[in-house]
């Protein structure tokens, strides 16, 4: 394990893409298989069943050091992470830590602790910090609670696991997508020669769209001959898969996350596609011939086992637009508009209203299409997917083939009210803002927003929330009414759980209008007057 | 009973000296702690510190009308008080100012740190009635491994990227840091270092004092077209990403101070590595300060002040936070150097 903790180090310590691989390389070259699972499932951010909370730790960590609950909490806020706060006050300057393989450990000491009642579980955690470094400390704090992220991205990993295997970076993706249990067996399995893409029931890495930016909106002109390319309405749902393969019925989400119980109607469909066949697709709440607001959708996210009356409310189905694999064959590799062809085919022969067919938008121009976008609000959908009618199926986000040309988001100007520390990178920086807007002399909180200004902005108004303070909340400050934003979001709908009456939907911060006086940001009535009249868009309370 | 010190629109005044401490206002004189931009800043008519901060001072504020050095431990009658110096251990010439007006004292610590630093005169102990302290690391977060610890840790960064050619670019501030550095450094090496226009006359000064540091060739003297490749390099943060940097092709980026000890700094500084070296007492420096002068009524400044207050009080101390102008007020130190010029460009 000190070989493992050696590489989160390393791993730490640069913001190199090469030598974080490099550092990757040299780990998995030499680290025996059960180890190397377990790296790798921490790596690409596969987390354990979290057994110990945060709080725990907190607790823990206060009766160790006998210190005041206040201090530790003034603590955290200056560093913005429990494990890490924790580590910091109950690490040892040297380490005392006698190594293990990282499996043993895992298995035998960590794991085992889920089973062991509270008092127990603490006894035992002070006891290993007793033997630790800060390092040691951190890493520990973070696998028991289940939150260990490393800085690097899940591409790097597979691209490093890849290298030393000796294989194509898709297949490995292929083999580590999903959910799996680290063991030897697994790795050896993952990491060997040969084998192909559809052994296991599995989804396919999603191939993504790169953002056509504002900037290019004229030079869009820009893709080329517009007969190239084929265009449909960017749906505002969950991105997922649906396969049926194996004999099983699987429906995956973006996350790559099983989410087969939350929608049993598309389960059920699943059974009446032929066997060995997956679709890519948007889960939309749909009613009507048109889609429902997007927190219809959340509702039935959150519920496990979702019963008659929700299904009712909150219907879905499955906006299918491309073919991955038809009986049991990998189709990502043959051009869209072949995949295309047969995924027709497939939904026309399937015939149920849960399995629709992403319709292409006709246009002859990109002039035509730039107008027929201008009604995307009205159809409840984000803007306008390109995709080069001969493309494949890559992965990830790759530029050239696929883009999504969203709608311009509404904005308006609002007054920062509040401001707190942000976490992580940000701790101890004033980033995350409450905006407000007038309501005659008042001025009333509509949005939360934490990105979109640039680092030196950010420090700039760190400095002035530090100068400008009214009022302290535990780590919450008000401040004087002066700070101008332009906010912007993607949608807006009358609330009855925000004091302002709206929700805005993914709101941030677009600029700063430091040449706004603040008693000219806009007001609640403007804000209100951009609801879209449509029931579509409400939500129910 | 009159204060001996109040704190004014101009700074921490003494009424009875008629003089302030670290002036952030002009007035007629100001006793200096040490050079650093946020504690002597300029407009001010006579300049008070220690012997060996003068140079610094000078070198800082070329217009001061009068800069009057003292020894260490010298007492000036200023008014109706007395005033001596005692050694902060911060930066070079970093001093605690110590004011005694009818058999009460004051101690107004400045900057300082009670680690060991090569390259400066100790931190002594003043016991006093009254202490203001700063409070830039009064966070229990915040605690220091030896900075010849630190200073290893850079030397194998600086060899571990000679190995693969690259030029060990180590950010720091120009004034302390960087000299500490060089001083801590013999430890392991008698290589030359090259250093960024800013650092070298500060280093001329301390090597002037006697501090032993490895050699160092100023980039401003270097030939165009020089290779750095496996050289260490020491700059102020504010030359990171500037012109100044394009001279060297392949470069590992490392930046040095206390702040580096939290990951989420770490990451948004934007250097490869961060290094965990300070000039500031960390929070057990801190409360052993506070505990070993004796002082029945601590205030506290700069940093995290209402935190380090609030413990001393459930300490079952009397202590409470001090409003002050310092540009590390709320726990950012960084911009104390941000305002040095930077070399020109090639």
């Amino acid at each position: 394990m000190k070989a493992f903790i050696a590489l989160f180090q390393a791993l730490d310590a640069t913001t190199s893409t090469n030598a974080k691989v490099a550092a990757l390389v040299e780990y998995f070259q030499q680290a025996p298989s059960g180890d190397a699972a377990w790296a790798t499932f921490f790596l690409t951010g596969e987390r354990m069943k979290r057994f110990i909370s945060s709080r725990d730790l907190q607790l823990w960590a206060i009766e160790h050091i006998a210190m005041p609950e206040w201090l530790f909490m003034d603590s955290y806020h200056t560093v913005g992470d429990t494990a890490e706060t924790v580590a910091l006050l109950v690490g040892q300057p040297h380490s005392r830590l006698v190594d293990r393989p990282l499996q043993t450990w895992l298995e035998e000491d960590i794991l085992p602790l889920a089973s062991l009642p509270k008092p127990e579980q603490g006894a035992q955690v002070k006891r290993w910090w007793q033997l630790l470094n800060i390092a040691e400390c951190f890493v520990l704090n973070k696998i028991m609670t289940g939150a260990f992220r490393v800085g690097v991205s899940k591409t790097l990993v597979l691209r490093a696991l890849a290298e030393v295997a000796g294989l194509e970076p898709a297949i490995v993706a292929h083999r580590f997508i999903g959910a799996w249990r680290p063991s030897a067996a697994f790795f050896e399995q993952a990491l060997s020669a040969g084998g192909s893409l559809s052994d296991a029931p599995q989804p396919y890495p999603f191939y993504l769209a790169y953002p056509l930016e504002q900037t290019q909106e004229q030079s869009i002109d820009g893709l080329g001959n517009c007969d190239d390319w084929l265009a449909e309405w960017k749906w505002d749902g969950i991105r997922g898969q649906i396969m049926h393969q194996g004999g099983q019925v699987l429906i995956w989400s973006r996350g790559e996350e099983l989410v087969t119980e939350q929608f049993p109607e598309l389960a059920a469909l699943a059974l009446r596609l032929p066997e060995g066949t997956v679709l890519d697709g948007e889960i939309l709440a749909w009613r009507d011939a048109a889609p429902l607001d997007f927190a219809a959708l959340q509702k039935r996210l959150g519920r496990k086992k979702p019963a008659g009356a929700i299904l009712q409310e909150s219907p879905v189905i499955f906006m299918a637009y491309d073919l991955l694999q038809w009986q049991s064959e990998d189709w990502r590799s043959r051009a869209l508009v072949e995949r295309k062809r047969k995924l027709g085919e497939i939904v026309q022969s399937v015939a149920q209203p849960q399995l629709q067919l992403s319709p292409e938008i006709a246009f002859t121009s990109w002039q035509e299409l730039t107008e027929l976008r201008l009604q995307s609000r009205t159809r409840s959908v984000e803007g306008v997917m390109l995709k080069r009618r001969g493309s494949s199926y890559l992965v990830g986000r790759k530029k050239g083939d696929w883009w999504k040309w969203k709608i311009e988001p509404y904005t308006i100007d609002a007054v920062l009210l509040y401001a707190q520390p942000g976490s992580g990178r940000r701790a101890n920086l004033y980033t995350d803002y409450t905006f407000a807007l007038w309501q005659g002399e008042e001025l009333v909180p509509v949005a939360k927003a934490y990105s979109g200004l640039t680092d030196s902005e950010i420090n700039r108004v760190d400095n002035w929330v530090r100068r400008n303070t009214l009022e302290r909340f535990g780590p919450v400050r008000s401040v004087k009414p002066e700070l101008v934003f332009e906010l912007a979001f993607e949608n807006i709908a009358l609330s009855k759980r925000h004091k302002s009456g709206v929700a805005v939907r993914f709101p941030r911060i677009k600029r700063w209008r430091e040449d706004k006086p603040f008693r000219e940001a806009d007001t609640l009535e403007t804000l209100k007057s951009l609801i879209d009249p449509s029931p579509a868009c409400e939500t129910t309370p | 009973m009159a204060q001996l010190i109040e704190v004014t629109p101009q700074g921490l005044f003494c009424p009875q000296g008629n003089f302030y401490v670290d002036p952030w206002g002009k007035v007629a004189t100001a006793v200096i702690t040490h050079a650093h931009s946020d504690h002597a800043r300029t407009g001010s008519q006579t300049y008070i510190c220690s012997d060996n901060c003068v140079p610094m001072l000078r070198q800082r504020l070329p217009d001061a009308p009068v800069v009057q050095g003292l020894p260490f431990h010298e007492v000036i009658h200023l008014g109706n008080t007395q005033v001596s110096l005692h050694p902060a251990g911060h930066i070079r010439g970093s001093a605690q100012v110590r004011i005694e007006a009818d058999g009460e004292v004051w101690v107004i610590t400045g900057d300082y740190k009670r680690c060991a630093d090569p390259s400066v005169e100790p931190f002594e102990v003043v016991p006093c009635d009254v202490l203001i302290t700063e409070a830039t690391f009064g966070a229990p977060v915040y605690q220091w491994q030896p900075g010849e610890e630190t200073a290893q840790e850079i030397y194998q960064w600086w060899q571990q990227n000679r190995s693969q050619g690259l030029t060990s670019l180590l950010f720091c501030y120009a004034l302390g840091k960087a000299q500490r550095i060089l001083a801590e450094l013999t430890k392991f090496t008698s290589d030359a270092v090259y250093v960024h226009g800013a650092v070298q006359p500060l280093t001329d000064i301390y090597r002037a004092q006697g501090v032993v540091m490895l050699p160092t060739i100023p980039t401003a003297d270097v030939p165009h077209g020089h290779s750095y490749a496996g050289e260490l390099v020491i700059a102020p943060p504010s030359a990171h990403r500037s012109v100044w940097m394009k001279r060297f092709k392949n470069v590992s980026t490392g930046f040095a101070s206390g702040w580096m000890r939290v990951r989420g700094h770490r990451r948004r500084r934007g250097y490869q590595r961060g290094f965990v070296l300070s000039d500031h007492a960390d929070w057990p420096g801190l409360l052993r300060t506070v505990k070993e002068c004796g002082a029945r009524k601590i205030y506290v400044t700069h940093g995290y002040k209402d935190l380090l207050a609030r413990y001393l009080r459930h300490e079952g101390l009397d202590a409470q936070s001090l409003d002050t102008l310092f540009a590390n007020d709320d726990g950012e130190d960084s911009k104390a150097e941000s305002s040095l010029p930077v070399e020109a460009g090639q």
